[in-house]
């Protein structure tokens, strides 16, 4: 039995590689696949903390969780097209106006 | 036999982790994030959330990967991060402040555990998830669908070539 102060240590750490990636990368779809793997440390610590309090609302919350991270995926992805469409760049340097 | 089967995986994730972050093709990149979710699913297994495995191996291996595969195909991937880098003192800052944050959850979030231990473990099976989700979390459960949909017009509209 592993215990689940591991897990969530594991969690920890890819948290910080995805906080690190979405600093440190310029293409704006490996920020998105940085947040996802953000996304999933949370959910794995999520399930951690279910699994040692004994009930299931960690596994309901991580359910949600992933309904919210594919429609974002969805909606941030058709940002990115329409923005390279108009651009034909793909940096998020070139980003920094709020308007074109 | 646990212990090591967790070590496997939390290598596995990690790397794979680490192979996004340090390769410079984003293909790569989402290929390793695949091993990483299915690292991930295999630890929910592990703790004994099936249900949730077979929706991570679903949603995100299957339906978000394609989508960011697809995405990738239609961008060129390659070119927008061969030259130079012009901010590369300040982004290398990050690989120590990313360190201080590893620390800092570690030891918040992971040091310190003395609550209480629950009655046993849960079942994550789909029968108890499903159970769940239709009586105390009904309502989330059904703004979720209004959630999907929205996304789906949202994107529709975002993506389509203007005349």
């Amino acid at each position: 039995m592993v215990p689940e102060s591991y897990y969530v240590t594991l969690s920890a750490v890819l948290f910080t590689i995805g906080v690190v990636g979405v600093v440190i990368r310029r293409n704006p779809l490996v920020i998105f696949m940085s947040i996802e793997l953000m996304l999933n440390a949370a959910n794995l610590a999520l399930v951690a903390f279910g699994q040692r309090l004994g009930n299931l609302d960690g596994q309901a919350i991580v359910f949600f969780v992933m309904a919210v991270a594919a429609a974002e995926v969805a909606v941030g992805l058709a940002i990115i097209v329409a923005i390279f469409r108009v651009r034909r760049r793909l940096s998020v340097d070139d980003l920094s106006l709020l308007r074109w | 036999m646990s212990l090591f089967t967790f070590a496997v995986l939390a290598v596995l994730a990690i790397g794979s982790a680490a192979g996004l972050l340090l390769r410079r093709n984003p293909i790569h990149g989402a290929l390793f994030l695949v091993v990483n979710l299915g690292a991930i699913a295999a630890l929910y297994l592990m703790l004994g959330a099936e249900f949730l495995a077979a929706a991570q191996v679903i949603v995100y291996a299957g339906a978000i990967m394609v989508l960011f595969v697809f995405a990738i195909m239609v961008l060129i991937p390659g070119k927008e991060e061969s030259g130079p880098d012009p901010r590369r003192g300040a982004r290398l800052l990050a690989v120590p402040v990313g360190a201080l944050l590893c620390l800092l959850l570690v030891f918040v979030v992971a040091g310190r555990w003395s609550g209480p231990r629950g009655p046993g473990a849960p079942s994550g099976s789909v029968a108890a998830v499903g159970r769940l989700l239709f009586t105390s979390y009904l309502f989330p459960f059904e703004l979720t669908s209004v959630l999907l949909l929205a996304a789906m017009v949202g994107a529709l509209l975002l993506a389509r070539r203007r005349a």
